[in-house]
């Protein structure tokens, strides 16, 4: 039956308030209370974001983002990352149905697209320290490798969280406790997704703008 | 390579006697007190039913405890301070060198903002929030225990900075750029970033773990206008948390990064912006002020009530008045530094918007008077914290809407004005609200009253020595006193300072009274015990449980069915009183099973901690790397909980009818 069918027929004043049921199950829980470390992690990246914003013109005689920002290698980037939260959820849809291979099979390319991104992101860096742009140069390059090194960390906290995730699939299996933890990594995947189209737009898209 | 980086034996001040002999001492009450628990056989005890519990209530007594001895480290700083500036006027330079006086006051600020003040009303909140919601535990247990060992890190940090080393010399707010490596080449501010990183860490968690427990796990029926308004305020304080303490991590990771590997956020050179620090930090600085203070405000609100014996007054303009200071909060923090030199209509702005905070601030104080009017007051302790709170934080409230007026502010920007006025507010909105609590739920806690008697004196003490401390600041201030002088050669200004001094003593003999108060009570905890688990005829669910609750706190989950819902039971009680009571039935309850990881955790942040301020790159790789494989096995282990059965449950409530009986 159609879902929103299947609502409309629920008589309203047969439905238990919220209130009365007491204590939420343990998956919603876990879900909003990781919801709420999320949000505190954005409110961090927006401190860092703001940092950005007053520094991004104190290049103090140094190169500016337009000299430095490959787009080709950043669209790349991107590519790598959007695809890799699109396969998380296939990851995600493969646990809700228990299909153990197709889970490992989301999960590694999920993982693989994840380094890839990491792997151009450090080109990136290290191309630039090379030639001789680095954080120690400038204000502006300061706020720039915090606020997209900060985002590459997180993306390698969470390649590493999903390798964890992985050996306890493997060793312990479809437990409540691990699909809750996976439930988490998704959603922390899908908003350092959000992050990255804030710093994708702020710093690569306006840096060039001359 | 150095296997100990930047560490020497230069780095304890063998020079120093006032330093040697405190840390001495320190050292010696540390030694004594683990060998006395180890002689008598107390380890197993305290780490089996302490150090690894989950339970919120345990865990909300350690952090008292924590705080407690704090705000005596905290407060012996305030003592050496008013006896610098008391003697050391004109050609006298007092006992204290420049050097250590810096340490001194900024230690103090730091001691006394993150490990006194926000462990108590973290600490209450822990204890009695969950009571209060009617459930059993915390959304997150086992990460309440590790925002507990965090920060107890912290703690311990910048606590070994006073052997090892030193602390910062540049205040509690460490504005760059003087906490620049340039200008503190010193471990100082290392030791005071790092205790703060590692602190407010836990502090996020444990807001984390509040607001999800607030919003989700409430007891069946207790919709939001049924909340105690202690819930409420400690919603509103853990909401706060989370919104600001990762503006502080993200200002703290920028120094950091400035010091350590020479990036350019506040340096002077490189295009940096110093001012950006001020800024970031103020928008942490000013919305923690209502995090310490909310939580206050909800135990002034619960005990007004209890013991005025009525509802409490205006409970939904209560609710909206906490609402509205939490979203305020973060509308005014550019009242730190009027003189930064923003433009007129930006301070007009912050002005005005720091005025509108004085609004639903008085609508509390008005709420908690009306609510005294016409009930029948018992005068306990926790009342007297309640009424001198009232007279004391509108004085000192009223101190600060002058403040707000930026052209007033530009005259007594950074003066002892200032000090006084921020004293005036947090002491009586924070350290009086956290004694009231104190008092209210020791018997919850411990199955005893405290002592009235010394209570009563202990308030008088805090009371008038508070009156004779800070009053004369205010004059000074005028006078022309800037703030964290070692030194000074306007001799009219002496007088003032040598009352302030004697001030100090007399809130002295309330802390003294404080210590006396608590022997005295264990001493007599027979005839102070609380059978009833309702000693002082409350209204919200946790008197409605034994004292000391079981880990389980309810036998059977409460059903609310209205405000202030123990007290709306009793009343229905007495109606119903004569028929029997159906027999409980009892089930099995699990609860979380206790875990070493919030010990493991904090041990790994202590030395990495410790690593990092003194440059020791392998042990920093050791800390982290524990800290991580503690965490992966921790994530790996098979039982979660642990079932406590039927027949203990009922065992204990046949024991203690309190609840029963009703």
């Amino acid at each position: 039956m159609n879902v929103a069918v299947a609502v409309d027929e629920i008589q309203p004043e047969t439905l238990i308030s919220y209130t009365e049921t007491g204590p939420a199950p343990k998956r919603v829980v876990v879900g909003f209370g990781f919801w709420i470390f999320l949000l505190s992690d954005i409110v961090m990246f927006s401190a860092l974001f703001a940092s950005y914003g007053v520094l991004v013109n104190a290049t103090a005689g140094g190169p500016t983002g337009a000299q430095l920002f490959n787009q080709v290698s950043v669209a790349i980037e991107t590519a790598c990352l959007l695809l890799s939260s699109y396969t998380c959820g296939l990851m995600s849809l493969a646990i809700n149905s228990r299909r153990r291979i197709a889970t490992y099979l989301g999960a590694l390319v999920t993982f693989v697209l994840g380094a890839l991104f990491l792997n151009l992101e450090i080109r990136e860096f290290v191309g630039m320290i090379a030639s001789g742009a680095t954080p120690q140069r400038s204000a502006f390059l300061s706020a720039f490798f915090t606020l997209v090194g900060c985002h590459g960390l997180h993306v390698t906290g969470g390649l590493i969280w999903l390798a964890v995730m992985m050996a306890q699939v493997a060793i312990k299996g479809f437990r409540p406790a691990v699909e809750r933890r996976l439930f988490c990594f998704a959603l922390f995947w899908h908003a350092l997704d959000i992050v990255w189209v804030g710093l994708f737009t702020v710093v690569y898209l306006m840096g060039v703008i001359v | 390579m150095n296997l100990l980086g930047n560490l020497t034996w230069s780095a304890i001040p063998f020079d120093q006697p006032i330093i040697m002999g405190a840390s001495g001492g320190m050292i010696l009450g540390i030694v004594f007190v683990l060998g006395w628990v180890t002689l008598k056989g107390y380890l197993p005890y305290l780490w089996r039913e302490w150090i690894t519990s989950v339970d919120h209530k345990r865990i909300g007594v350690m952090y008292l405890v924590l705080a407690m001895l704090m705000l005596l480290r905290g407060f012996s700083d305030a003592i050496m301070m008013r006896a610098q500036q008391a003697v050391a006027a004109g050609g006298a330079q007092g006992y204290l060198p420049p050097e250590h006086f810096d340490q001194i006051f900024s230690a103090h600020g730091t001691i006394m903002i993150f490990f006194v003040a926000m462990p108590l009303v973290i600490g209450l909140m822990n204890f009695a929030v969950p009571l209060q919601l009617g459930i059993r535990d915390m959304a997150f247990p086992t990460l309440n225990a590790v925002s507990l060992g965090l920060t107890a890190s912290g703690i311990l940090l910048i606590n070994v900075s006073l052997f090892v080393g030193e602390f910062a010399k540049t205040g509690w707010v460490a504005y760059p750029p003087l906490s620049e490596l340039q200008f503190s080449p010193g471990v100082g501010v290392d030791y005071y970033l790092w205790s703060l990183q590692i602190s407010g860490l836990g502090t996020l968690l444990t807001g984390i773990n509040f607001v999800t427990t607030i919003l989700k796990t409430r007891a069946a029926g207790m919709s939001y206008m049924r909340m105690p308004v202690f819930c409420w305020t400690a919603l509103a304080s853990n909401l706060l948390i989370v919104a600001a303490f990762p503006v502080l991590t993200a200002a703290m990771a920028m120094l950091l990064l400035d010091r350590y590997l020479g990036f350019h956020f506040f340096s002077v050179d490189g295009g940096g912006n110093a001012m950006m620090y001020v800024n970031l930090f103020w928008v942490w600085g000013h919305p923690e002020v209502y995090i310490l203070v909310l939580p206050a405000f909800g135990i002034y609100s619960e005990v007004s009530a209890t013991f005025s014996g009525k509802p409490l007054f205006g409970y939904r303009s209560m609710v909206a008045a906490t609402m509205a200071i939490c979203v305020l909060a973060f509308t005014v923090w550019l009242h730190h530094f009027f003189t930064m030199g923003a433009s007129a209509s930006v301070n007009a702005f912050f002005g005005v918007a720091s005025m509108m905070i004085a609004v639903p601030t008085g609508v509390k104080i008005f709420n908690w008077l009306f609510t005294m009017y016409g009930g029948r007051i018992r005068f306990t302790v926790p009342v007297l914290w309640t009424i001198g709170f009232m007279v004391t934080f509108v004085l000192g409230g009223l101190t600060g809407v002058l403040l707000a007026v930026p052209p007033v502010d530009w005259q007594v920007h950074n003066s002892v004005f200032l000090v006084a006025h921020f004293h005036h507010v947090i002491i009586p909105g924070v350290v009086f609200g956290a004694f009231a609590g104190y008092t209210y739920w020791f018997p919850k806690a411990f199955g005893f009253k405290l002592e009235e008697s010394w209570g009563r004196r202990a308030f008088w003490c805090w009371f008038i020595g508070f009156h004779v401390a800070f009053m004369p600041m205010y004059v000074v201030g005028l006078m022309g006193m800037t703030r964290r002088l070692q030194h000074y050669d306007v001799l009219s200004w002496q007088p003032w300072l040598i009352v302030a001094a004697a001030g100090v003593a007399i809130i002295f003999a309330g802390v003294v009274c404080q210590i006396v108060q608590f022997v005295v009570s264990i001493r007599a905890r027979e005839e102070l015990r609380d059978v009833t688990g309702d000693p002082w005829n409350g209204r919200t669910l946790e008197w409605s449980t034994a004292s000391p609750p079981p880990a389980w706190n309810y036998a059977v989950l409460p059903r609310v069915t209205g405000l202030d819902a123990f007290w709306t039971r009793k009343k229905l009680a007495r109606v119903t009183q004569g028929e029997s009571a159906p027999a409980r039935e009892y089930e099995p309850i699990e609860v979380p099973k206790n875990s070493a990881i919030g010990f493991v955790n904090a041990f790994f942040a202590v030395v990495a901690g410790f690593a990092l301020i003194w440059h020791i790159w392998w042990m920093v790789i050791f800390g982290a790397f524990g800290a991580f494989i503690a965490i992966v096995l921790f994530a790996f282990r098979n039982e979660e909980e642990v079932e406590i059965p039927a027949e203990r449950i009922a065992r204990f409530d046949h024991a203690h009818p309190a609840e029963v009986t009703l």
